[in-house]
């Protein structure tokens, strides 16, 4: 294994496990905040409970994400000193923003979790609202920054150097708000779902049980709305990408040669030697009406790229199709969800429909995961896309296989402990 | 001024971080020397203690990382560079102990895998202060070499060094006598403050001890330490004022009078950086041919004048909350927490 790979991986199992702690503390202080705010105004005790239940739980999410973020602070540097000695002063301003989101979020979390009895009930509610707003906050900012490496603005490049900086600029690139509104209900839909999915269990062993119903509830209705909205944001980002990452855009659709009009290619497998996909379903002219909005307009392939720039193809379009997979499932079952919940409640206490959403729990976090692959793995070889490629960035520091294999390890003990405990949490409410 | 500006809101997160993160690993230090006297009492008055605001003071360190990597890029690279081996271990440590110091406090069931949850909490809270003073070590001594030097001598002399395990140590006995001065308010219980307060007295002289072989250490290593400190009024001055500020600090803690005793250790802890950063000044990585000073290592212009207005309105956020926070676990009475 080279050093560079060692770090990409690092990197990715970083990244990877972080996400989903960063999507559960995004999302889920707004499912306790909703069902805190019943507990306040109903003092029905089931609300009670349930906001307690999911308190628990988030505060060994919580702590879990916290800490592996730090982690990643260090890493940029660890891994990537040179792209962060020139990344830094363009890109950092939204690392400084999202340090103090996150600062408040987690004074805030402090209030919340240990404020019971302590303070006024409302402004006790409110400290789980903060939480929550400043999560969202945190997530943009973050987002903005790695919206940066894929879309550069705020500076020029001079031999090799950053020069005319404009930090603000810089914040606010054009790929920033679309993918942060992609990422941001993407937390809500995969939390959402996966709650509902863990309670759809608890209700399959104890139809009775009014907390589980609760849960269910709560949670299906923020899945199923973002589930619902993803496609329609998803579609603006497409397009987007289409503009400013055609070379993304041409792995993510295993779109070999520049086409008019181009072709939609689902599922398949892709190979870069015969430049030709496998077993994909090809729909004519959809492509073009997806990228541009026009059946007949023209999509750049990655012929229009040296082969040294192209990203690898086939990972990146079978994460696409993971994820675009994923999302259909999801936003039908929530739509579905929504009619059921309004005019036919009965039917979502079925076994079969409760096995159903229990089989979903993980796939939109499964869809985070194939998602982020696409948007790191589809910007290869570039760190900074067009300007500074991965290569160059990584660290002179050999054996980097020992920190990677830490890291591994680490994560790999953790994954399974946090699992571990939240099943312990689930048995205890029962 | 506007790197003067961006290098005190340096100072200042790092000083922040060490008065209130730094006490947080203390008292995952001494829940090692818990003793038999009532083991569990002060258990839970150090859980208790550390519960609300570990991670808003863990945010500290966040916040000098980022100002760090934005404001003095330069620097962040040499020191991610050289000092890899020990940040990968502060970082594991930061992982530990955060993770089982959580999971201890809200597993849904109370069985053995308490014991692990407490060993690995310890451990990581030895860990990373440890390797933040290696690291912290590492800048003022200045004993880097180019990649081109060898493995051992451009990634592992610069840290794996007597001096720079002596700040190591220093760091960790500093942060734990933080704790114990700290948690002698966070219980009413008369027995367990003078566990506390006996803990803090040790502490005090074993501080005074590393501090002395910290200047041993850097003698061996080439490192002129005793030399330097006379030449900087300001270093020099601090550490005298640390020294005075002993004879009171063991009053206030005799008299059991908890708040003054806190302000004043914080001012003790607060003077030992503050020479430090004198010594240092305007130098962030020492080396040997090249030193990275504030004013090599720094950012254009204008990312320090919009760093510097996010610094500021974070502030004007950020304290009014942590105060808050403060307010309601630490300044008001102490009494039990419920989940």
């Amino acid at each position: 294994m080279t050093d560079l790979f060692a770090a990409r991986s690092q990197m990715a199992i970083s990244l990877g496990f972080h996400i989903i702690f960063a999507a559960i503390g995004i999302a889920m202080p707004f499912l306790m905040a909703i069902s805190h705010w019943r507990w306040l105004k109903t003092k029905e005790p089931v609300y009670l409970d349930l906001t307690k239940a999911w308190s628990k739980g988030v505060a060994i999410l919580f702590a879990t994400g916290a800490v592996s973020g730090t982690v990643l602070s260090f890493e940029l540097g660890l891994l990537w000193p040179k792209f962060m000695e020139y990344a830094g002063p363009v890109s950092g301003l939204p690392f400084a923003w999202e340090g103090a989101a996150f600062f408040l979020e987690a004074i805030a979390l402090g209030i919340f979790l240990y404020g019971w009895n302590r303070i006024h009930p409302w402004a006790h509610w409110a400290s789980g609202i903060v939480v929550g707003v400043s999560g969202v906050a945190s997530g943009m900012f973050v987002i903005c920054a790695n919206g940066w490496m894929n879309a550069p603005a705020g500076f020029d490049w001079v031999d090799g150097k950053a020069v005319n900086i404009d930090p603000v600029a810089a914040m606010f690139n054009r790929a920033a708000l679309q993918q942060g509104l992609h990422m941001t209900i993407a937390a809500f839909c995969a939390t959402g779902f996966a709650v509902a999915g863990i309670h759809a269990i608890g209700l399959m062993k104890n139809p009775d049980s009014q907390f589980h119903a609760k849960a269910f509830e709560i949670a299906l209705v923020i899945g199923a709305i973002a589930a619902m909205l993803q496609p329609l944001q998803g579609d603006r980002l497409a397009k987007q990408t289409a503009m400013l990452q055609p070379a993304k855009l041409a792995a993510m659709e295993s779109l070999f040669h520049t086409s008019k009009p181009a072709p939609l290619v689902i599922g398949g497998y892709p190979s870069e030697e015969t430049q030709t996909v496998r077993y994909g379903i090809h729909i004519p002219k959809l492509l073009s009406f997806l990228a541009h909005g026009n059946f007949e307009a023209e999509v750049k392939g990655l012929d229009q790229f040296p082969r040294e720039n192209w990203p690898p193809v086939a990972v990146t379009h079978i994460a696409f199709q993971i994820m675009i997979g994923i999302g259909t499932i999801l936003a039908a079952l929530g739509a579905w969800s929504v009619f059921a919940l309004w005019k036919k409640p009965a039917w979502l206490r079925s076994r079969k429909i409760l096995r159903l959403f229990a089989v979903c729990a993980p796939l939109g976090f499964i869809a985070i995961e194939a998602g982020w692959t696409v948007t790191e793995v589809g910007r290869q070889p570039w760190i900074i896309y067009g300007i500074m490629k991965t290569k160059d960035a990584v660290t002179p520091m050999p054996g980097l296989i020992y920190p990677m294999m830490l890291f591994t390890f680490v994560y790999l003990m953790l994954a399974f402990i946090v699992a571990w405990l939240m099943v312990r949490q689930f048995r205890h409410v029962d | 001024m506007w790197i003067e500006a961006i290098a005190f809101f340096l100072g200042v997160s790092i000083l922040f971080y060490c008065l209130f993160g730094g006490a947080d690993f203390g008292a995952g230090m001494l829940e090692a020397f818990v003793g038999r006297a009532r083991r569990e009492d002060q258990r839970r008055v150090i859980t208790h203690a550390i519960g609300p605001v570990w991670e808003a003071n863990h945010v500290w360190l966040i916040l000098a990382v980022v100002i760090l990597f934005t404001g003095f890029p330069k620097a962040y690279s040499a020191l991610s560079v050289t000092f890899h081996v020990p940040l990968t271990l502060m970082l594991l440590g930061i992982v530990l102990r955060g993770c089982a110091f959580t999971f201890r406090y809200y597993d849904a069931v109370r069985d053995d895998s308490q014991r692990y949850y407490s060993a690995i909490f310890i451990a990581g809270s030895f860990l990373t202060p440890l390797m933040l003073g290696v690291v912290a070590g590492g800048m003022l001594l200045g004993a880097s070499s180019p990649v081109e030097a060898g493995f051992i001598a451009a990634f592992v002399r610069p840290w794996a060094n007597l001096f720079c395990f002596a700040v190591g140590i220093f760091t960790c006995v500093l942060f734990a006598f933080l704790a114990a001065v700290y948690l002698v308010g966070e219980t009413q219980e008369a027995e367990i403050r003078r566990i506390f307060a006996r803990r803090a007295m040790v502490l005090n002289s074993l501080a005074i001890l590393v501090g002395i072989a910290v200047f041993m250490a850097a003698e061996l290593n080439g490192l002129p330490l005793a030399r330097l400190f006379a030449g900087r009024v300001l270093s020099l001055s601090s550490m005298i004022g640390a020294t005075v500020i002993l004879v009171p600090l063991w009053i206030a803690v005799r008299r059991d009078a908890v708040q003054a005793a806190r302000i004043l250790v914080a001012a003790q802890v607060g003077l030992v950086l503050i020479g430090w950063y004198r010594l240092q000044y305007p130098v962030i990585v020492n080396a040997p041919a090249t030193p990275l000073t504030i004013y090599t290592a720094a950012a254009p212009e204008a990312t320090l004048r919009y760093l510097l207005y996010a610094l500021i309105a974070g502030s004007v956020i950020i304290f009014p909350a942590l105060f808050y926070l403060l307010k309601i676990f630490k300044l008001s009475e102490a009494g039990e927490l419920s989940k």
